[in-house]
């Protein structure tokens, strides 16, 4: 196979298995926020117990999210050296300040976090984890900043030609605050923070089907819901923004988001379908003039078609863009129909009472999960054959002297490795929940709080 | 070229990431070395204790390495590409390495059999010499230079990283961690372990010693230029100089039982060797010495000058921040090792 695919691969495999843990880290820190400021405010242990437990998970996650990162850092310049060259700039400048204002911080304090129970006062522990959140945060934000600059180039020159041409800053804010940073921040941000809500959520409905720790688990099910259902509103409104920000300034991305061929004609907008790149040719259930009215406000507006790009210079593949882009619109939905439904019967009072919706919830972990993914895939598909948009080509951004058979070898490894990783990763969340969130204190703590507040850890 | 007190902006960036790295060996360091001796101790709870003394803080000391990574990327983008892609095989095994070395020590505390903790405390200390080697052979390598073509791009094969000097250098970097690391671990333990660790302090700094003359020696004999630096610049045999009264000072304070300044000077004593390595390639970041002229140096392969600007004041705002809540963070977990029920 010829290095370029390999090292494609190479790169989306490892991305997409580091990205299964940041958002769940993003997502848990402010779910810990919470139940830990809920304690010192009410000074419940129901909830230090809670808060205790997720830390445990929290350790795991993010040991993980820790491992596969450092890669993620390196590969630019092992597998797209000439790419480094051309964005190192810019690029480079936003993965250093990812190291000093986000990873420090995070890293720093998680050690408190987890570690510091009884060297800090409850008052200190509780900034730590504000701080380890801020730091996730932080983390997403430069990373979101690098990628949506090549996604919208903005406040750079090009200097140089060939080979040595390369992209330099002349407007640091420019770069900093490209037509779609906010809007794709925003939206990561937010997908970050579904992901810990529905762990929580999917774990608590677990306990409550299975009649375990249900002192813990029902206060903790309402807190991950009511961050869910808020959240996933939010969604809806951050995905419209980006994806008004995608017709404006990534034409052939929204064409192929919506399998759009024809610019003469007004654009529809599919609830599913298939696309025939070949032909050009889209079908399935759809709303016809959906896409223009989204976008223009009026259903018979045209809209740019694929056709009129060159066909070097749009995405190859199309259809996988579509379905990527139409699975995590359904995901978002479900999620809102589902937290909506939820809040409902909370509201009623009857939310424990449904056990099938308990069910549906014990599963729901996956959903954000999946968004996650196809909302990056969708983005990266989308963008191609560009690795920057409109300046620079992925063929071109390839490392010249690393052979198939070196991308191969560590293709394997990396593949070997992850795997049993990720089986560790399960085996491990599984004893954990299992175990469930007692014990975690001294003894004596447990015991007298648990006399006191929840019978249901005397075993 | 824009200058700040006298020195361009480049030299700074140079001085901040050679700054970085060093923070990295000095921090990454001891948490390494500790790990390359783990299999040493052989009670469970010696291990325990161990891997205690750097659980809260391993995480934080790794980050350097992350920031160093960045840091290059935006200064001298030239040179993290071609370094990067150059070192493919070793730094893909660097990478696995750091990847089971923070799992283990994650993994190992999760359930109580003894075949899945030895298994983990195998795979921490494999890992974490494994790490140390290939830190070190990239080393080397970088301190003689590499075949560069006129695109800056590595055309030796990967067999090449394995010469005698790199070699050296590997396990000089790994005897230098593991003295470093004992020492740590003897001022975080009590006891027995305080008794066994202070032996393995000693043994670790003959190690040292004695990798590090061999190598010196073969640097003199075979790669003379590598001192040019120094013979033509005198007054600058004081760091040498330095470094040798510190190593010695080493064993000194762990008979006297201060392990603090014992700790104290094996930190220093690896700030300079990277000074004395940073003064010898300087101005070359990666040096060709086929063709001297397809070098990359601080210049060619640096970003633009305004990206240079951002850079350092980034690191003006960041260093102190960063400075201080790793201070913090040391602070609250000082002195002895004690266990508890968030231990590992
Ligand atoms: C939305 C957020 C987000 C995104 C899009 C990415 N990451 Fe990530 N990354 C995180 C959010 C994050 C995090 C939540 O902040 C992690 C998880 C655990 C941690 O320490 O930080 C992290 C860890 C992490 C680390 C280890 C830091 C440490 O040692 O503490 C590195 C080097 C990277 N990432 C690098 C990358 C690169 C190069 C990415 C893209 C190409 C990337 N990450 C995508
Ligand atoms: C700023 C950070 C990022 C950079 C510089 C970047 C750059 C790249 C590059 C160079 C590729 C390979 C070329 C290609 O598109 O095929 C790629 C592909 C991809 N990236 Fe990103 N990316 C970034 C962030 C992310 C993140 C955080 C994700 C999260 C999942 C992601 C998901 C993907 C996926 C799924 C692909 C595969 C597309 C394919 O198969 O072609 N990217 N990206
Ligand atoms: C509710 C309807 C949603 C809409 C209309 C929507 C829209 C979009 C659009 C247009 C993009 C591409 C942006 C670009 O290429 O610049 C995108 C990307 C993305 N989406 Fe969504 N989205 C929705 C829901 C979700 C949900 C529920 C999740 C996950 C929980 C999610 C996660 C992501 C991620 C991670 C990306 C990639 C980062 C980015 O490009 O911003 N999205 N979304």
């Amino acid at each position: 196979m010829d290095v370029e695919i390999l090292a494609r691969i190479q790169f989306a495999f490892t991305i997409a298995f580091h990205y299964i843990y940041p958002p769940l880290s993003i997502g848990l820190g402010l779910v810990l926020v919470i139940m830990e400021g809920l304690y010192l405010k009410t000074g419940n242990r129901i909830y230090e117990q809670a808060v205790r437990f997720w830390i445990r998970i929290f350790a795991l996650i993010f040991g993980i999210g820790v491992a596969t990162g450092i890669i993620m850092e390196f590969e630019f310049g092992t597998n797209w050296a000439t790419y480094s060259k051309y964005v190192g700039d810019i690029f480079g400048s936003a993965l250093a300040a990812e190291g000093i204002f986000a990873f420090a911080l995070e890293s720093g304090f998680l050690g408190v976090l987890i570690f510091g129970w009884k060297r800090v006062s409850p008052r200190v522990h509780f900034i730590s984890t504000i701080m380890v959140f801020f730091g996730s945060l932080f983390s997403a934000v430069w990373i979101v900043v690098a990628n949506s600059w090549q996604q919208t180039p903005a406040g750079y020159h090009i200097v140089g030609e060939g080979l040595k041409a390369r992209a330099e800053i002349t407007d640091f804010w420019a770069m900093v605050f490209n037509p779609s940073s906010i809007d794709r921040l925003l939206h990561v941000w937010i997908a970050a923070i579904l992901a810990g809500a529905f762990l929580v959520l999917s774990v608590n409905a677990w306990y409550i089907l299975h009649k375990k720790h249900l002192e813990i688990a029902r206060p903790s099910f309402k807190i991950a819901l009511a961050v869910a259902t808020v959240f996933s509103l939010l969604q809806l409104f951050t995905g419209h923004r980006s994806a008004d920000g995608v017709s404006k300034y990534q034409p052939a991305k929204l064409a192929a988001m919506e399998g759009h061929y024809d610019s003469s004609s007004r654009a529809d907008m599919y609830l599913f379908g298939y696309v025939d790149n070949r032909n050009g040719r889209t079908s399935g259930l759809k709303i016809p003039g959906g896409l223009s009215f989204l976008v223009h406000g009026d259903f018979n507006a045209p809209i740019r078609g694929l056709r009129s790009f060159k066909p070097d210079e749009r995405p190859s593949q199309v259809n996988s863009v579509f379905q990527f882009y139409h699975l995590m619109v359904a995901i978002g939905t479900g999620m809102i129909a589902l937290t909506l439904f939820g809040s409902w019967l909370w509201w009623k009072g009857k939310l424990f009472d449904k056990r099938w919706l308990m069910w549906i919830f014990a599963y729901s972990v996956l959903l954000p999960q999946i968004g996650n993914q196809a909302g990056w895939f969708t983005a990266e598909l989308g963008r191609q054959p560009w690795v920057v948009y409109g300046l620079l080509k992925t063929s071109d951004g390839l490392s010249k002297i690393v052979t198939a058979n070196q991308i191969i070898f560590s293709l394997i490894l990396f593949t070997l490795v992850y795997i049993v990783l990720f089986v560790l990763f399960l085996f491990l969340m599984h004893r954990k929940i299992e175990h469930g969130p007692v014990d975690y204190g001294t003894r004596e703590e447990i015991e007298d709080g648990a006399r006191r507040d929840n019978p249901i850890l005397e075993h | 070229m824009h200058t700040f007190l006298g020195v361009d902006y480049n030299q700074w960036w140079f001085l901040v990431f050679g700054a970085v790295i060093s923070g990295y060996a000095i921090l990454d360091g001891f948490d390494l070395g500790a790990g390359a001796l783990h299999l040493f101790l052989n009670k469970e709870q010696s291990r325990r204790i161990a891997i205690n003394a750097i659980g809260p803080i391993w995480d934080g000391n790794e980050v350097w390495l992350v920031i160093g990574g960045g840091a290059l990327f935006a200064g001298f983008p030239v040179a993290y590409a071609a370094i990067f892609s150059a070192f493919y095989i070793p730094f893909m095994v660097f990478l696995i390495g750091l990847i089971w070395r923070g799992v283990a020590i994650e993994f190992r505390s999760k359930e109580p059999m003894r075949w899945w903790r030895k298994t983990w405390d195998i795979v921490y200390c494999v890992a974490s010499i494994i790490i140390s080697l290939s830190l070190g052979l990239m080393l080397g390598n970088v301190v003689e230079g590499l075949p560069l073509n006129k695109d800056m791009e590595f055309t030796g094969d990967w067999l090449y990283f394995f010469n005698p000097f790199a070699i050296f250098v590997a396990i000089t970097t790994l005897a230098l961690f593991m003295m470093h690391g004992a020492i740590f671990l003897t001022m975080k333990t009590e006891n027995r372990l305080y008794v066994k660790m202070h032996l393995l302090s000693n043994n670790f700094t003959i190690f040292f010693v004695v990798s590090f003359v061999i190598t010196t020696l073969y640097t003199l004999l075979y790669i003379p230029h590598l001192s040019d630096f120094f013979k033509a610049r005198p007054g600058y045999f004081v760091i040498p100089l330095l470094m040798t009264l510190c190593i010695a000072n080493i064993p000194r304070q762990i008979k006297k039982g201060k392990y603090r300044y014992a700790f104290i000077s094996s930190a220093v004593t690896i700030a300079l060797l990277l000074i004395m390595v940073a003064l010898e390639v300087f101005p070359y970041l990666l040096y060709s010495p086929q063709h001297p002229n397809n070098s990359i140096t601080v210049y060619n392969g640096a970003s633009s000058q305004q990206t240079v600007k951002i850079l350092l004041i980034i690191a003006l705002i960041g260093t102190p921040l960063v400075a201080t809540y790793t201070t913090f963070v040391f602070w609250t977990f000082k002195g002895k090792v004690k266990l508890d029920e968030m231990s590992y």
